[in-house]
C-alpha cells in the first residue's frame, strides 16, 4: 500500500503545483518585462532551412531572424533603449509553446503556422510566408494527383496540419492510402528515398529545401496539385496588445518600405548557407497579397 | 507563466478523425501496451535462453551467449531502432526488402522486435547473476544425484534462481513499457507519440504531457502489483529470499 500512496501524492503534488503556478505570475506585457531585464529572448528553429537555423559558423540565422531583427530593432526605438541586449534560445516544436508561455522566450522567430485552434493559446504578428501543403514524390513513379496516389503507402511527420489533411482527404475521397507518420522531415524524406513510402506531404516550401539538399535533386518532383493554404507567422504571447502593436507595427513598416523584397531574395533567390543551396522560390501571389495588405489573420480562407 | 489552462480539451475532437483527443492518447496506449507486451514475451523468452546459456560449463555456448548481451546491450536503444528499421532492409535481397517496407504495421513489427531483442540481453544478465548466486554445491548436487545438465537447470537451479531475480525482472517489464516511447522514431503513434500529436494540434502541451504521465505511472503502478503478487504466490517459505525480506522492486 505505502507504494501506491507515494506514487498518488506524487502525482497528485505536481500536478497541484501545476495548477497553482498559472495564475499566479500573471505577466504586465512584454515591454515592461523587456525594459526591466533590459533583453529581449528569440527562440529559433535549428534546422528549418531557410526560415531559421544554424549555418556552418554555428550562428542562428534565416529569413525570420532577419525579420525578427527588424522587429527588435523596433523595440529599442520604442524603449529607447539602443543597447538592447538579444539572446538566442533554439526551441523545438514541442517545446515553443511552454518556454513562450513561461517567459523564457518572447518571439519565435521560425516557420510556425498561424491558425485559429493555435490563436487559442498563443498570438502571431503579420504572416510572413504564405505556404501549401503539397507532396513529393519520385519522377520514376509519375505521380501527379492525390488520386494517383490510391492504394499506395504515404507519410508525413507526425503531429502536423499536413497529415490531418491527407488523413480527412483520405477519408472524403475513400482513396484506402495507408498514411504512415514520422517523427521528423528529414525522417519522412528518408522513407521516400528508401521506398517505404511514396509520396511525402509536407508544407512545398520545405519540400523545396529537402530536394534541393538531396543527393540526387532531379530525381524528385513536387506535385502542382496543393491541399491547403499555411501562413506562417512569427509567434508572441498572447493578450500583449502593447507588445503585439510595436511588432506589427515594425513588420508592416518592413513591408510598406519594400525591405522585404531584399530579405525574401535573399533567402529564397540566392544560395544560402551552410551549402550554398539555391532554393529559387520566387515570392508567390499570395504572398505577394499579404505583403500589399499586411495581415495576422489565421484563417486559410482570407489568403485566397 | 502566462498559459492558458484548458483541461476539458480531452473531451474535444481531436483533428485526427479518430474521435476526442482522449480517444488518440487511448489509442496510443493501446499501442503502446501491445509493443510492450509482445517485446516483452521476446525478451522474457530469449533472455532465458541466452541467460542460462552463458552458465553452462560449455564454452563456445558462453562465448556466443556474451557476445548476444554485448552487443544488444551496448548499442543506445535509439541507434538499434533506426538500424532495424533503415539499413537492415536495404541489407536484405531486393524483393525480401522491398516486401518488408510495404508490410503494413511495419514500424509495430519492428519495434517488437528491436525492442525484445535489446532487452532480452538484460534480463539475460539477470537470470546469470540468479543462476550464479547460488552456493555451487547446487549444481554439483543436481549432477551427483545422476540429472544430466538440463534436468538439473530445470529442476534445481531455474526454479530458485528466478525466484531470487523476480524483483530485478519487475524493474524490467517496467523498462520494457517505458522504452517503447522509442518507438516513435520510426513512426509508431504510441503514447508518447500520441501526447506529441495532441500538443501540435491542439498547443495545449502541459495538458497532453500530464495526461500521458499519469497514464504511465498507472500503467507502471499495475505492473508492480502484478509482479509483487506473482512474488508471493510463488515464494517458497525458507528458500533464499523468501517473504518479508524480499528486496523491494522498482524504485
Amino acid at each position: 500500500m505505502r507504494n501506491l500512496r507515494s506514487f498518488v501524492s506524487v502525482g497528485l503534488a505536481a500536478l497541484c503545483a501545476l495548477l497553482v503556478a498559472a495564475p499566479a505570475h500573471a505577466q504586465e506585457g512584454t515591454l515592461k518585462k523587456i525594459k526591466e531585464t533590459g533583453a529581449i529572448t528569440l527562440g529559433h528553429r535549428d534546422a528549418s532551412i531557410p526560415f531559421s537555423y544554424f549555418d556552418d559558423k554555428q550562428a542562428a540565422v534565416g529569413y525570420a531572424m532577419d525579420l525578427c531583427g527588424k522587429i527588435v530593432d523596433a523595440v529599442k526605438a520604442d524603449l529607447k533603449m539602443p543597447n538592447l541586449q538579444v539572446k538566442l534560445n533554439p526551441v523545438t516544436s514541442a517545446t515553443r509553446i511552454p518556454l513562450m508561455a513561461n517567459g523564457t522566450i518572447d518571439l519565435e522567430c521560425g516557420s510556425t503556422t498561424n491558425n485559429l485552434e493555435r490563436q487559442k493559446q498563443v498570438s502571431f504578428t503579420i504572416t510572413h510566408f504564405v505556404t501549401a501543403n503539397r507532396f513529393v514524390s519520385k519522377k520514376a513513379g509519375n505521380l501527379k494527383t492525390v488520386d494517383d496516389l490510391k492504394g499506395k503507402t504515404v507519410v508525413s511527420t507526425s503531429g502536423t496540419t499536413n497529415i490531418k489533411q491527407i488523413t480527412e482527404i483520405n477519408g472524403q475521397k475513400n482513396l484506402g492510402i495507408t498514411i504512415l507518420p514520422a517523427k521528423d522531415h528529414a525522417e519522412a524524406f528518408l522513407m521516400v528515398e528508401t521506398g517505404r513510402a511514396a509520396a511525402f506531404f509536407m508544407d512545398d516550401i520545405l519540400l523545396y529545401s529537402l530536394v534541393a539538399n538531396s543527393k540526387t535533386p532531379s530525381e524528385w518532383v513536387i506535385s502542382a496539385d496543393a491541399l491547403s493554404v499555411e501562413p506562417y507567422g512569427i509567434m508572441l504571447r498572447k493578450d500583449d496588445p502593447s507588445f503585439k502593436k510595436v511588432v506589427d507595427d515594425a513588420m508592416t513598416k518592413v513591408y510598406k518600405s519594400g525591405e522585404i523584397n531584399a530579405i525574401y531574395a535573399k533567402w529564397f533567390l540566392q544560395p544560402v548557407p551552410p551549402k550554398g543551396i539555391n532554393l529559387n522560390v520566387p515570392m508567390s501571389e499570395v504572398f505577394k497579397h499579404v505583403v500589399a495588405k499586411p495581415t495576422d489573420s489565421g484563417d486559410p480562407n482570407d489568403y485566397k | 507563466m502566462k498559459y492558458n489552462w484548458n483541461w476539458g480539451i480531452f473531451w474535444q475532437l481531436s483533428p485526427d478523425g479518430h474521435g476526442t483527443y482522449l480517444d488518440t492518447l487511448l489509442t496510443g496506449l493501446g499501442w503502446t501496451l501491445a509493443t510492450a507486451l509482445a517485446a516483452w514475451l521476446i525478451a522474457l523468452a530469449l533472455g532465458m535462453v541466452v541467460g542460462v546459456v552463458r552458465t553452462t560449463p560449455v564454452n563456445w555456448m558462453r562465448r556466443a551467449g556474451d557476445a548476444w548481451v554485448e552487443v544488444f546491450r551496448n548499442v543506445p536503444l535509439l541507434v538499434q531502432m533506426f538500424i532495424w528499421f533503415f539499413v537492415v532492409p536495404e541489407l536484405l535481397p531486393a524483393s525480401v526488402g522491398a516486401w518488408l517496407k510495404q508490410l503494413p504495421r511495419s514500424a509495430f513489427y519492428t519495434a517488437v522486435v528491436c525492442l525484445g531483442l535489446y532487452t532480452s540481453a538484460r534480463v539475460a544478465e539477470q537470470v546469470r547473476a540468479g543462476i550464479q548466486s547460488l552456493a555451487s554445491g547446487q549444481r554439483m548436487a543436481g549432477i551427483a544425484l545422476g540429472l544430466t545438465l538440463p534436468q538439473t537447470y530445470r529442476y534445481i537451479l531455474l526454479p530458485m534462481a528466478i525466484r531470487i531475480v523476480m524483483p530485478p525482472l519487475t524493474s524490467e517489464f517496467m523498462n520494457v513499457i517505458k522504452n517503447s516511447a522509442v518507438a516513435l522514431t520510426i513512426g509508431l503513434v504510441e503514447l508518447t507519440a500520441s501526447a506529441r500529436s495532441m500538443q501540435e494540434f491542439s498547443f495545449q502541451v502541459f495538458e497532453a504531457f500530464t495526461a500521458a504521465t499519469l497514464i504511465y505511472m498507472a500503467l507502471n503502478l499495475i505492473v508492480v502489483r502484478g509482479m509483487r503478487w506473482l512474488e508471493r504466490r510463488l515464494a517458497v517459505p525458507g528458500l533464499l529470499g523468501a517473504g518479508q525480506a524480499m528486496p523491494q522492486a522498482g524504485h
